[in-house]
């Protein structure tokens, strides 16, 4: 059993509102890959092991995972798995298969083209099938009513919502793949209508066409491919109850636990990335992290910023690993969540060694 | 091929219902919902979860032992809808709201019917209103309304036998886009003539034109056109009826290799009986009248045998 296995790349494409690509990523997908390679100069034959999330529905097409390995120039055959989930949970997969030996290197990938129908609508299939999907509730709704359970118990306000998506969107400006950005002050965001009341438009991550990879590496490859390879010291990912009125929807139990267990007792970290597709969730996710007030959270921009579906959880992760890569960071950790309104949750916790 | 006008799209509606068996706990609900009547269950803590679940949330125990809740209760979170998707429960703005009916621990999701949105709030009284006809499905909730609301629905009916299949239709409705390559290659069937690329690594000529080359990962290039004329590599006799068939049985779906092309493509071959069909042999593309071509391989009606001797089994048992 291999345990010490770093990320030792990332590339993504653009997040946009709309691409001219085709539902099966294969555009968004190619010069990602081919970026990725590039970079850490392995060829399609050397990837041990290729792992993919992302979901027909929003393809509106079946088996669409399949039409994406054309990106990948798959012959001779490769050894490759998918996930109906965000790409971080394939990339867990891919951990867990370094882990056993069996492969050394591991190329991970999510991609999804959100613009191709109504997203929040293609979003109620993934709720109970037979007591809340047939009413077709939207994932906007649903946010919105864990939004005002968090306001009207005090957990946090619409004030404190409007400077998460303020940061987020001064953040985003120094992050070139973000499809948001700009300045903005609390008081102007407080002054736009509400979309789904108490959500404003801008508490919504927007609706992004993106994908985004991944290389994975076991301790006797990493350092050949990474001037400073990002060692994932800590992943758990854990899953509330599919019934919503079960859970504690202003609360995240499911994060709490898997942070303390990526953690491993050590609380410090210098950054985080957080996967909130919506403006109370971020607040929601760094109180159940229990992240102190000293940690910069989201400075890509966040998922506020860009939300490209089934690769927003894996950008969080490159993100995070990115800035170990380039020594702006020591220790960081990553969320993605999957699922409505943070049903599942996995957190990385990665960090460089200099020798 | 990053040039040339955007990408072709087209409307692709889906629609498919799914059956769903019911099993033991949701039959019987189901079954309550059909006589106007709610039921929970009651978890390993004792708590009562609206609507049922068949395993406890918290332990997985299985859950059996149904209890009825009141047809009323109490909004504890909502959201407000000013313009409702299609099959939702409105059509008409309305709230969604997580509601604990009387005699339940935990809240459901449903709609509330509250006319304008200053009328809804958290701690609101709400009843169900009941479809005219029940019949043992959730919509047979149409939705909650204020208490005080004069009217109501009938009163409950006795319950029946636990239902035991649901049927969920479902309606999507997609733009589907072609990749660019395949644009080129639609734009130029309206022309009449057949468009494929080249691999710029292994140099396999494709049609249609790829965004990756399958062996290589890269996009064709170039613009290659192929006569309308080729093999057949392999092919079927079709002898089963199936929906939508457009033409009537026996007949043969082939794959046609055209000269020049490295991956042949799937077509109709008539103009000799099905039985005379043998791989190897050598057809030419019937194309429909130019006035009604269009960006589709419809363009060509079907092919057809052209007479000439057969191909040897080598000049195309690399494309099988």
């Amino acid at each position: 059993m291999t345990d010490d296995i770093a990320v030792v790349g990332f590339a993504q494409a653009p997040n946009v509102r709309r691409t001219h690509g085709t539902t099966n990523g294969v555009e968004m997908l190619v010069p990602v890959f081919k970026e990725l390679l590039d970079g850490t100069g392995l060829s399609v034959a050397d990837i041990g092991f290729w792992c993919s999330g992302s979901s027909d529905y929003l393809a509106g097409r079946a088996f669409s995972f399949i039409a994406a390995v054309d990106a990948i120039g798959a012959f001779p055959p490769i050894n490759e798995s998918h996930v109906e989930a965000d790409a971080a949970w394939a990339l867990y997969e891919a951990w867990v298969k370094i882990r056993t030996g069996e492969v050394d290197t591991a190329l991970v990938y999510g991609f999804g083209k959100s613009s191709a129908s109504e997203l929040r609508r293609i979003l109620s299939l993934q709720l109970d099938p037979y007591t809340v999907a047939p009413l077709w509730p939207d994932s906007v709704s649903i946010a919105g009513l864990q939004a005002r359970l968090g306001i009207e118990s005090g957990a946090w306000s619409q004030a404190e919502m409007a400077s998460v998506v303020a940061r987020g969107r001064a953040a985003a400006k120094h992050n070139p793949y973000a499809q948001l950005a700009g300045e903005y002050t609390v008081a102007e965001l407080l002054a736009e209508p509400h979309l789904a009341d108490p959500l404003r438009k801008h508490d919504c991550a927007p609706i992004t066409d993106g994908a985004a990879a991944i290389v994975l590496a076991s301790a006797s490859r990493a350092p050949e491919l990474c001037a400073r390879p990002a060692w994932i010291t800590g992943m758990a990912h854990r899953v509330e109850s599919g019934q919503l009125g079960a859970r504690e929807l202003a609360r995240s139990p499911s994060t709490a636990t898997a942070a303390e267990v990526a953690l491993g007792g050590r609380s410090g970290v210098d950054m985080a990335e957080l996967h909130a597709p919506f403006s109370h969730q971020e607040l929601l996710l760094r109180q159940a992290i229990g992240l102190s007030e000293r940690v910069t959270v989201n400075p890509s921009g966040g998922a506020l910023c860009g939300n490209p579906m089934f690769s927003a959880g894996l950008e969080r992760i490159g993100q995070a690993a990115a800035r170990v890569h380039s020594g702006a960071a020591d220790r960081v950790l990553a969320h993605a969540t999957s699922g409505p309104v943070l049903q599942q949750n996995l957190v990385c916790v990665m960090e460089g060694r200099d020798s | 091929m990053t040039a040339g006008p955007a990408p072709l799209q087209a409307p692709l509606d889906i629609g498919f219902d799914y059956t769903r068996s019911l099993g033991p706990v949701l039959g019987r609900f189901m079954a309550g919902l059909a006589a106007r009547r709610i039921h929970g269950v009651r978890g390993s803590d004792g708590r009562v979860l609206v609507p049922p679940v068949e395993y406890d949330p918290s332990t997985a125990a299985p859950l059996t032992e149904l209890v009825e809740v009141a047809n009323e209760g109490t909004v504890v979170s909502w959201t407000w809808v000013s313009e409702p998707l299609a099959d939702q429960p409105l059509a008409r703005p309305f709230a969604w709201a997580l509601i604990r009916l009387d005699g339940a621990d935990t809240p459901m999701l449903h709609a509330v019917d509250a006319g304008p949105e200053d009328r809804v709030s958290t701690g609101m009284r709400v009843r169900a209103r009941w479809a005219p006809e029940p019949a043992g499905r959730i919509t047979d909730i149409e939705c909650f309304e204020a208490i005080d609301k004069p009217g109501g629905s009938p009163a409950p009916g006795e319950i029946g036998e636990p239902v035991t299949m649901m049927t969920a239709p479902v309606q999507l409705r997609y733009t589907h886009t072609v990749s660019p390559e395949e644009s080129h290659y639609l734009r130029g069937l309206a022309e009449g003539r057949l468009l494929g690329g080249r691999c710029p690594r292994c140099g396999k000529v494709y049609i249609p034109p790829r965004g990756a080359c399958p062996t290589d990962g890269v996009p064709t290039v170039g613009e290659v056109e192929l006569p309308d004329h080729g093999v057949i590599t392999t092919f079927c006799i079709v002898n089963v009826p199936f929906l939508g068939q457009r033409i009537t049985p026996p007949y043969v779906a082939a794959y046609v290799l055209l000269d020049g092309a490295d991956i042949p493509f799937l077509h109709l071959v008539l103009g000799c009986r099905a039985e005379q069909v043998r791989m190897g042999m050598r057809v030419r593309a019937v194309w429909q009248p130019r006035e009604q071509w269009g960006t589709t391989l419809h363009n060509i009606d079907h092919f057809e045998p052209t007479g000439e001797a057969d191909a040897p089994f080598e000049s195309y048992a690399r494309h099988l």
